[in-house]
């Protein structure tokens, strides 16, 4: 039986992975490419707008990407919350209205909010729980200036979290709503 | 060993050292430890068929195995008993209730001339001293296993009442690294298969009532969208790909319509939505959280989480009078409500300080029994015959899956060797 899982799976990978045999009377096919469809989905792809041969003119930084500048408070793109709640705390304040002037300057341009919980509670209730923060943040940023067009909130739950870990420390880091432009 | 699998592993036995090398381990089987039993269980005798031997699956040792692992069933070894009856009219009652066997279930093999084989078996009730139960089935080789579940379920039945769920799939998603895999299994755990392979997060498996179709949400878009993927064609389609998130998918007993959350419109809300992707409705509306719906068996209403209330609790809507009912009031976090197929309770999650166990409550009573402990206990999944429910768990800081009778005494642990499993889903009985 191991040895047939084994070669099952080997014909798969050999396959290229489109479709493993069937095994018995009720066949199921992997359609391993076909589903995960490389649609580039993770790989984030960044606009080279940062473009080669810095020429330094003193008085401005053309040619960089505010979005990218470390030195822009546009590049910080994380807003985190405390347990169980969904307030953009006011040191977060600056952070948020840098994202909606942009914005507001920028008609053309749009975000994702990206919404995040730690690993307590069950998957389902925690993509809610994130929307709610995600949406919080997108509800500031429309006081702010950005319009609604211009912000798509989503929610990863506890589904992607920036660190594995099961303690407090690592809950924090993850309790978090995360801005990311489109193209990026 | 069967001979499809032999000719594979003939032709691909060459290649198979140099492509375990390149390729991931082979998909690791669940393998179930009961570690709790019932109070009262039957002691049965399961001999091993006449002729079973000459085929490498045999037929005998899986029945025993799935009468055993139901915690309900006692094997009594019988050794010794001299000649093993293959009959029903040749089991000797005092032999098996010498051993302290109630039952006896004994069986015969036969290869026929064109290379199907005829199993035949009888259950004996040694204390009644009557046959009750006897068939003929007439299968290749490779469907031994198949065929032991059908016994065994027949088995299970005659001394329980209740169907088996032997014959039945499960689903279940399991994470190695960053590759996401959504699988298909027999309920003992046999016979995986992936039918989603994904770089990205998969969740909320939900089969569709005739066992042809599973629904889930993969985050490879970077946002939840809800897939709705054929297991005898492979072909997926997108169920709910809206503006914002798109989750927690749930069949109406007909499989004609899905229960779906959305937040196109604002707030995680529930819509009832087309297995096509057509036809989108909102059927609520509330200024929080509504989500995590599943179907009553009747159709007639859905039971959902809404933190409505100011926190988390379970819900029920009838859909036809629109009247919303709160159900759970102990504690400020009751989620996952997924009722059981004989419409008479529902299993839900619970959090209790830190930790997350299942319970079951009684909807005419109101009376809850937790069935778990925790720490860290999600994702219900009632068997179609509402004796079992699967869930995830956690074990040495990783995910498994654990199944405990919905009456809290039978409970088995489902290992896998690698991968950390999670979000697992009961499939539906087919007849």
């Amino acid at each position: 039986m191991r040895k047939w899982i084994v070669a099952a799976f080997v014909i798969a990978a050999l396959a290229g992975c489109s479709t493993t045999p069937t095994q018995d009377a009720a066949p199921v096919e992997d359609r391993t490419a076909g589903a995960a469809a490389g649609t580039g989905t993770s790989g984030t792809t960044t606009t080279g707008t940062s473009t080669a041969g810095v020429s330094g003119t003193a008085t401005t930084a053309a040619g960089r990407n505010p979005l990218k500048d470390p030195a822009s408070p546009l590049s910080k793109r994380s807003v985190y919350f405390d347990y169980d709640q969904f307030v953009v705390k006011d040191e977060y304040r600056s952070l948020v209205e840098s994202h909606a002037k942009y914005l507001q300057a920028n008609r053309n341009a749009k975000v994702a909010v990206q919404g995040n919980t730690d690993e307590r509670g069950t998957r389902e209730y925690n993509i809610a729980l994130g929307q709610k923060r995600a949406d919080a943040l997108k509800k500031l940023m429309l006081l702010l200036g950005a319009t609604e067009a211009q912000i798509e909130t989503v929610s990863f739950g506890k589904e992607k979290p920036r660190r594995e870990g099961h303690d407090e420390t690592s809950w924090a880091e993850n309790r978090r709503d995360d801005i990311v432009y489109a193209g990026e | 060993m069967p001979s499809l699998p032999r000719l594979l592993l003939r032709v691909f036995l060459p290649l198979l050292a140099l492509a375990l090398t390149l390729a991931a381990p082979a998909r690791a089987q669940l393998t179930i430890e009961i570690v709790g039993g019932a109070g009262t269980t039957v002691p049965i005798a399961v001999v091993p068929f006449e002729g079973e031997n000459r085929f490498p699956l045999g037929i005998s040792g899986i029945v025993g195995a799935d009468l055993s692992r139901s915690g309900l069933f006692k094997l009594v070894d019988d050794t010794g008993i001299v000649p093993r009856p293959a009959r029903g009219e040749d089991v000797r009652a005092g032999d098996f209730r010498a051993r302290g066997a109630d039952a006896v279930v004994v069986g015969s093999t036969r290869l026929l001339a064109d290379g199907r084989v005829e199993v035949r078996f009888a259950l004996v009730d040694v204390v009644k001293q009557v046959q009750l139960a006897g068939m003929t089935y007439t299968v290749a080789p490779a469907q031994f296993r198949a065929t032991a579940h059908k016994i065994a379920d027949i088995v299970y039945e005659k001394f329980t009442g209740d169907a088996g769920v032997f014959s039945t799939r499960i689903a279940y998603i399991t994470k190695q690294g960053t590759r996401y895999e959504l699988i298909v299994a027999d309920a003992d755990g046999n016979a995986p298969q992936a039918v989603v392979t994904s770089n990205e997060p998969l969740l909320s498996p939900s089969w569709s009532p005739d066992g042809s179709r599973i629904a889930y949400v993969s985050l490879e878009n970077r946002k939840p969208v809800v897939y709705l993927q054929s297991l005898a064609t492979g072909a997926r389609q997108v169920v709910a790909n809206f503006r914002g998130s798109n989750s927690a998918p749930a069949w109406s007993p007909d499989g004609r319509r899905l229960i779906v959350t959305l937040t196109k419109d604002g707030g995680s809300q529930l819509f009832l939505i087309n297995a096509d992707g057509t036809g989108v409705q909102r059927i609520l509306s509330s200024p929080g959280i509504d989500t995590e719906a599943s179907f009553m068996p009747d159709g007639q209403s859905i039971l959902f989480t809404s933190d409505r209330g100011g926190t988390p609790q379970v819900y029920r809507l009838n859909l036809a009078t629109n009247v919303i009912e709160r159900l759970t009031f102990d504690g400020g976090y009751n989620v996952s409500p997924r009722a059981t197929p004989d419409g008479k309770g529902f299993v839900f999650v619970r959090r209790d300080g830190n930790r997350f166990m299942l319970g079951i409550q009684d909807f005419a009573t109101r009376q809850v029994q937790m069935l778990t402990a925790g720490p860290l206990d999600e994702s219900p999944s009632v068997a179609p015959n509402s004796k079992l429910v699967i869930y995830a768990a956690q074990q040495g800081g990783r995910g498994i899956l654990a199944a405990v009778s919905s009456d809290g005494r039978v409970k088995q642990r489902l290992v896998s060797p690698a991968s950390d499993v999670r979000e697992p889903a009961w499939g539906p009985l087919l007849r």
